[in-house]
């Protein structure tokens, strides 16, 4: 990778783990030209499912990530609903939907909260030291117990179905494993009004603050770009089922209403020796250039409308923030996400109240009726895909995963170089630099423990180095 | 361990090698007793905060996840050599659990193989750039075949409980030696 010339490498981005690193590359006249997030951690899980039962894939692939196990286990489940061919029954079906909103909330709400807040609320210059969860806690203690108690909350609706909150094996193919209890059902109702209020005060915090953050919003990741994602039938938001939605940066549609089993005839591959993260892209437009983001932001652009008034009324005025193109700041997917917070609560409530969650025909009994099958949904971080083959039997011959955040990934790598080329003048890395850029690959949320690890507050340390290979400039964040 | 004066609150950390988060989520789903944890000890080093090189006197800390590769076996050598009270935390700590399923099946290439040359469709190709990229250990190693570990933490991941118990009596029994 290091061809002649000059080479500017940030090296490494460490993580604790060492998991994620960036190199910029500099061209003659000491310009950024091209930079790299690199991903450093690698588990195999397409592998060594094979030969296991359809049935164990779900439990076995949820421990792909700790963050969104709900993911795996729903795309997994679905895959398998495909492979019986069966439609489940539809309380199943509104269960698993409650189940992905459980998730969908935690996971924002981590993200916003104990992950970003202390950028957003201590400040992205603040000691390094404070600058975290526990950071929060002393500082803005209301707000701090306030993301702790909405995380809570969507791990509750998860355990009151699954029986556990992290790694649940509750929904299998065709199905789900047990119903909600009545007991259950009141007690998530009676924390829904609590949830409500805080997702509505983040959400008005962000605007109140988001102005301080012109310069990032700019800065870290605003480009155009394809988005991806499920619609509903009607083009309305959806998180568990429908149809997969193509727009271009200047929101035209230009693939829609294709059944995610077709997800190959837009999604391609690429791979590149330096990351042990894939590069899908819109095949269409080739490798690089069909480069395309999922996730909040994505989902916020593409859809027509959300199923709640609170949500779509959020969601109309965040779109209002880019005139009538789609919103193409990476800094906002923090707004997103707190507008699916609300979308989610909101929806939670209107299914808590359906007498089908309490339903026991919750599962349908079938055989391996296909040999092939996908299974898709939109987890917290974007469309999720789960395509496995089978033998006659049900053991697994093929397994082909593709990720939320990968599909991100030539996005945050677009997002690095743009913050180098912002930030890195005269060979120099100026001072907050480090968290900046790691903000930005922080708004994508990458859950790269689904591929690889980084989350949270990735540590950086930058080396700058020269034609020759000396070093220019050096910064470690302690 | 260290000359100096001892300091008065407990430091502890956490660390996260090859596992899936779900062990630090548990931890997190401590919820509002993450309150009373601040009360009575820092939190010096964690996924979730930004300190960079793991420190030095740490007295208890929970590591989540198996040793895979290159990286993470410098890691929790650094890690031993600068704790008091190393936690396997969770399955794949202990055991090696999910992480550890591919080792029956050979060393790292079949699956290198299977992800990038087989499931890619452009430029296909083992990422190799170990510049970058830590090489794979032939097999995934359960913390205790590398390093000693003074206390196991069962399950995937470890109940909140069980966290806050096991944080409680091993702070409890660095603070009674004081
Ligand atoms: S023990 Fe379970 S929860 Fe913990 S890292 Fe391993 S798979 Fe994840």
């Amino acid at each position: 990778m290091t061809k002649k010339g000059r080479i500017l490498t940030i090296d490494p981005v460490t993580r604790l783990e060492g998991h994620a690193k960036i190199t910029l590359h500099l061209d003659d006249d000491g310009q950024v030209a091209d930079a790299r997030f690199h991903v450093t951690e690698f588990r195999g899980f397409e592998k060594f499912c094979e030969g296991r039962p359809l049935w164990e894939m779900p439990g076995i692939t949820g421990r792909i990530c700790g963050i969104c196990p709900v993911s795996h286990l729903l795309a997994s489940a679905k895959a398998g609903d495909d492979i019986l061919a069966v439609a489940i029954p539809p309380a199943a079906d509104k269960l698993r939907r409650l189940m992905n909103l459980g998730q969908i909330i935690q996971s924002h709400a981590l993200s916003f909260f104990h992950l970003s807040a202390p950028d957003l609320l201590l400040g992205m210059d603040s000691d390094p030291a404070k600058r975290n969860v526990f950071g929060l806690m002393a500082a803005e203690p209301k707000i701090a117990r306030d993301g702790i108690r909405l995380r809570q909350f969507g791990q509750e609706v998860i355990e009151a179905l699954g029986g556990k909150k992290i790694h649940p094996s509750w929904a299998v193919p065709g199905g789900v494993r047990a119903p909600l209890s009545e007991e259950s059902r009141e007690r998530l109702k009676a924390r829904l009004p609590e949830a409500l209020r805080i997702a509505e005060e983040a959400l008005e915090l962000f605007r109140k603050i988001s102005g301080r953050f012109s310069e990032e919003a700019d800065a870290l990741g605003n480009f155009p770009s394809l988005f991806l994602g499920l619609v509903t039938r009607d083009g309305g938001w959806e998180h568990y089922d429908g149809v997969l939605r193509v727009m271009d940066a200047e929101g035209a549609i230009i693939a829609d209403q294709v059944d995610p089993r077709e997800y190959r005839t837009l999604i391609a591959e690429a791979v590149e020796p330096w990351s042990y993260l894939k590069f899908p892209y819109y095949r269409k437009h080739g490798y690089p250039d069909g480069a395309y983001r999922v996730g909040p932001l994505a989902r916020l652009n593409l859809c027509e409308r959300m199923p709640t008034p609170l949500a779509e009324e959020a969601r109309r005025e965040f779109r209002r923030t880019a005139g009538d193109k789609p919103v193409t700041s990476s800094f906002f997917y923090h707004y997103a996400r707190l507008v699916e917070i609300i979308a989610s609560v909101e929806t939670a409530a209107t299914l808590l109240d359906d007498p089908d969650l309490l339903s026991s025909h919750v599962r349908a009994e079938a055989g391996i009726n296909r040999t092939s099958g996908v299974g898709v949904s939109e987890a917290p971080r974007g469309t999720l895909f789960h395509d496995y083959q089978v033998d006659e039997h049900g053991l697994i011959l093929k397994v082909n995963l593709i990720i939320a955040t990968g599909q991100n990934n030539l996005a945050m790598n677009r997002t690095v170089l743009q913050a180098a080329r912002h930030y890195i003048r005269n060979r120099k890395i100026p001072e907050g630099f480090l968290n900046r850029i790691e903000a930005g690959v922080r708004a994508f949320d990458p859950c790269l423990s689904c591929s690889t690890h980084a989350f949270g507050q990735m540590p950086l340390q930058v080396v700058l180095f020269g034609p020759e290979g000396e070093t220019l400039d050096e910064r470690t964040r302690e | 361990m260290s000359p100096q004066k001892k300091h008065f609150r407990p430091r502890i950390a956490t660390v996260w090698l090859a596992g899936c988060s779900g062990c630090h989520m548990s931890f997190l789903d401590l919820d509002e007793w993450l309150f009373d944890l601040a009360e009575i000890a820092d939190v010096v080093f964690s996924p979730i905060a930004d300190v960079k090189e793991y420190p030095e006197n740490v007295d208890a800390v929970l590591v989540e996840g198996a040793v895979a590769n290159e990286d993470n076996l410098e890691l929790i050598r650094k890690v031993r050599a600068r704790t008091k009270i190393l936690v396997a935390f969770g399955d794949c700590a202990v055991t090696g659990n999910v992480t550890a399923l591919r080792n029956p099946l050979g060393g790292p290439e079949v699956f290198l193989e299977r992800a990038y040359v087989q499931e890619a469709d452009t430029q296909p190709g083992i990422p190799r750039d170990h510049s970058v990229v830590p090489e794979l250990l032939p097999r995934v190693l359960p913390l205790h075949q590398v390093v000693k570990v003074d206390a196991y933490l069962r399950g995937c991941p470890p109940s909140p409980a069980a966290i806050r118990d096991l944080l409680l009596s091993a702070l409890g029994g660095e603070k009674e030696k004081e």
